[in-house]
């Protein structure tokens, strides 16, 4: 029978299906809800799946290793920022090789819609020469799910899924197919592989080179791979989803144009030669960076190859059927035009939300200096940078907000002042805050503890509460300069006052803003339940 | 037959609920679905849509083309304008005319009709009012279904049936309330159309 399921959550049917014993993984839109499908549907496995959050990607991918090493399948999800996170353990597995089947999913976000950039993982998988599967839709995501964890079984590699946002998101028909088992706890000692000193990352990484033509063998043979003939001078070279927008053009406009779709990585050549010789022009659709565009035109450019980089569709963004349509020579259609009238709804913090209250008051502490620079971070709070409060200044990686702050300190800024989440300080700001104590940096660090990771859906976060405030001590805070305020509108002027007091003061300070996301607690006392 | 439907409204308003009704229903009547939804921060009181496409046939893209949307069903009126590009020369916007206004420069009422009236037979609900007479205000998206449901191309006892399903869980009372949403959303929109 078929159910109604995301792309996302397909992958982790997928998964589940295949016999993972374990998943990993940070929240991060939009990759989400991969986890959250198999933290709400193991239930009935025969075995346990371990489900739980992360404290960041890295932290995710290492224990995800760990349960390869051991023998199981084990699948990690994130976002595409996420990998460059996880980037270091990422790399080096590929050197190290894997034990049971190890699939890390990345979900990237081209359009940035929930992004500060829109990075293509396929870059990184590339970079750690493992294989790429890339489905197209989400019956292709849960069969590729599977596929994968027997192919880095059997190549004993890890293997990354890249999936998109649209496909990430989009809920369609999928069906299931047996169930298989989990994989004995099997731990053979091979320091040769796994301890990576020289004398052995040398022969690993000849090995991975020596694989490459594996690798590419069954990419010429996988069904992910896959001609639809056609007729015509033009031929289209389709990655990923962009075959779904171009099968659309296709069909919409009866074209008869030959289409290789192409899902798995690295590409297999044979299958782009026939095509290559077969047409005139050929139409290079990658949903992302020009990656694979960039290589098949060459240095010097090849003027048969029409893609990205030439204009024929546009360099940024995602694809879609109407972009395609003209990158194929049909006319633009003539299409009811917005009205002038429309204007904007950006995001807005919840009515009634915690931060509110807080930046309300740090305003008012700001505005009483002349440099009123505020380093933030990623999580709802970041809305605080927009109308009505414009109250942080910076949003660029998870945990820079403590880390710039030291830097612009240092560089002699005052006042120095970081706000940042429970979820995000566990995630990569801690280690900053250590930084901070031991060079004396004169900071505050204001901890917005909502005692959730709101922004993705209110997903557990690894630490809050006392135990943020036990996390402080124990870096090194003085217990006279962590402070706990509660954002709420009757506390104003007492936090006023606290936060004043701690921005003066030429030390590193901690204040910790407690009041749970309003969103999460609903959810909870909706379903008492679930835990969040 | 393929029908693309744009879900609109503002984050929190819950179009994913009329979203869920419709996939199921469809998928019910042993049609293809596609339905993309945005997650992520513009769930935040932003502009969120939803791209649900139903067909007897296989389905490509998440998203609708340009200019092929049969229906442009919208909880909030000024959101229901924003996709405009995408409505077919016939297709249909149902919309609530319950306003929204969480940001700066909100057109009036006048701008925003005058607009919707240069559509084709545009079908404008005081879901709001309809629902708290169906019992709850919170119904206001089944009489918006409701309101939408003779351009859906799925037949009624399927949607209601799909409603049932839904609700069952929250008790029986509050589906039976849904369902009197939706028919009542129904009786308008099929008013209307008798008396343009
Ligand atoms: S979801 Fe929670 S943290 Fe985010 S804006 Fe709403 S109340 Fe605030």
């Amino acid at each position: 029978m078929k159910q109604l399921l995301l792309g996302a959550e397909a992958i982790a049917l997928g998964a589940l299906d295949g016999g993972i014993s374990g998943v990993y993984a940070y929240p991060g839109t939009p990759s989400t809800e991969i986890t959250e499908y198999i933290q709400k549907n193991k239930g009935d496995r025969e075995q346990p799946v371990r489900s739980a959050w992360s404290a960041n990607e890295k932290t995710a991918y290492e224990a995800a290793l760990g349960m390869s090493y051991a023998g199981k399948r084990s699948l990690v999800c994130m976002k595409h920022v996420g990998l460059n996170v996880a980037a270091d353990a990422f790399i080096n597995s590929a050197i190290t090789g894997v034990n049971g089947g190890l699939v890390v999913a990345v979900a990237d976000d081209p359009s940035m819609h929930s992004s500060q950039n829109e990075q293509d993982s396929r870059v990184y998988g590339k970079f750690a020469m493992v294989p790429v599967v890339e489905p197209a839709s989400q019956q292709e995501l849960y069969d590729a799910a599977r596929y994968a964890f027997d192919l880095s079984e059997s190549l004993k590699l890890p293997v990354l899924l890249r999936l998109t946002t649209r496909l990430a998101h989009s809920r369609a028909g999928v069906e299931g197919t047996a169930r298989g088992t989990q994989n004995q706890l099997n731990a053979p000692y091979a320091p040769e592989r796994f301890v990576l000193m020289p004398h052995n990352a040398r022969r690993q990484y000849n090995n991975l080179l020596a694989m490459q033509a594996e690798l590419e063998e069954h990419s010429e043979q996988s069904w992910l791979n896959r001609l639809i003939p056609g007729t015509g001078t033009t031929g289209v070279l389709a990655f990923g989803i962009a075959f779904n927008y171009v099968m659309e053009v296709r069909q919409a406009y009866a074209l008869d144009c030959p289409v290789l779709k192409i899902g798995h990585y690295p590409l297999p050549r044979k299958k782009i030669e026939a095509l290559f010789n077969s047409c005139e022009t050929i139409l290079v659709a990658e949903e992302g960076y020009p990656v694979y565009e960039e290589l098949l035109r060459g240095y010097f450019g090849n003027t048969h190859i029409k893609g990205r980089l030439d204009g024929t569709l546009p360099r940024a963004g995602e694809l879609n059927a109407d972009s395609v349509a003209l990158a194929l020579g049909l006319a633009k259609k003539e299409v009811i035009p917005v009205p002038a009238i429309m204007v904007n709804r950006p995001p807005e913090l919840c009515k009634g939300c915690g931060h509110r209250d807080l930046y309300e008051a740090l305003n008012t502490v700001m505005n009483a200096h002349v440099q009123q620079h505020v380093f933030s971070d990623i999580g709802c709070y970041t809305l605080g940078a927009l109308a009505p409060y414009n109250a942080i200044h910076t949003c660029v990686d998870m945990g820079a907000s403590i880390t710039m702050a030291k830097g612009a300190a240092d560089a002699g800024l005052r006042p120095a002042v970081a706000v940042i989440g429970d979820s995000t300080f566990t995630h990569s700001g801690m280690t900053g805050l250590l930084d901070a104590i031991n060079d004396r940096a004169p900071l505050t660090v204001i901890i917005a503890d909502n005692d959730t990771t709101a922004m993705t859906g209110g997903q557990d976060s690894s630490a809050n509460g006392s135990r943020l405030l036990d996390i402080c001590r124990g870096l090194g805070v003085d217990e006279a300069h962590l402070k706990t305020i509660i954002p709420l509108k009757s506390h104003l002027a007492e936090n006023i006052a606290v936060l004043r007091e701690e921005i003066a003061w030429d030390g590193v300070s901690v204040v910790v803003a407690q009041r749970e996301c309003i969103e999460t607690a609903a959810r909870k006392k909706r379903n008492p339940a679930a835990k969040a | 037959m393929q029908i693309n439907i744009i879900l609109a409204g503002v984050g929190g308003q819950g179009i994913l609920t009329i979203a869920a009704v419709i996939d199921h229903a469809a998928l019910q009547s042993g049609l293809t679905v596609r339905q993309a939804e945005v997650h992520g921060m513009s769930q935040r009181g932003g502009a969120v849509q939803s791209h649900l496409r139903i067909s007897d046939k296989e389905i490509f893209s998440d998203l609708i083309a340009e200019g092929t949307a049969n229906l442009i069903l919208s909880v909030e009126p000024l959101e229901a304008l924003r996709y405009l590009p995408f409505l077919a020369p016939q297709g249909r916007i149902v919309t609530s005319t319950d306003s929204f206004i969480n940001m700066e420069g909100y057109p009036t009422t006048e701008q925003i009709l005058d607009e919707l009236h240069r559509t084709n037979h545009p079908v404008l609900v005081n879901a709001a009012e309809l629902a708290r007479e169906a019992g709850s205000v919170r119904t206001s998206n089944m009489v918006m279904l409701g309101a939408a449901a003779p351009f859906i191309g799925i037949a009624t006892e399927m949607l209601e049936a799909s409603i049932e399903k839904l609700f069952q869980a929250k008790g029986a009372d509050i589906a039976a309330m849904n369902i009197r949403a939706f028919r009542t959303g129904q009786a308008l929109s099929q008013l209307q159309a008798t008396a343009t």
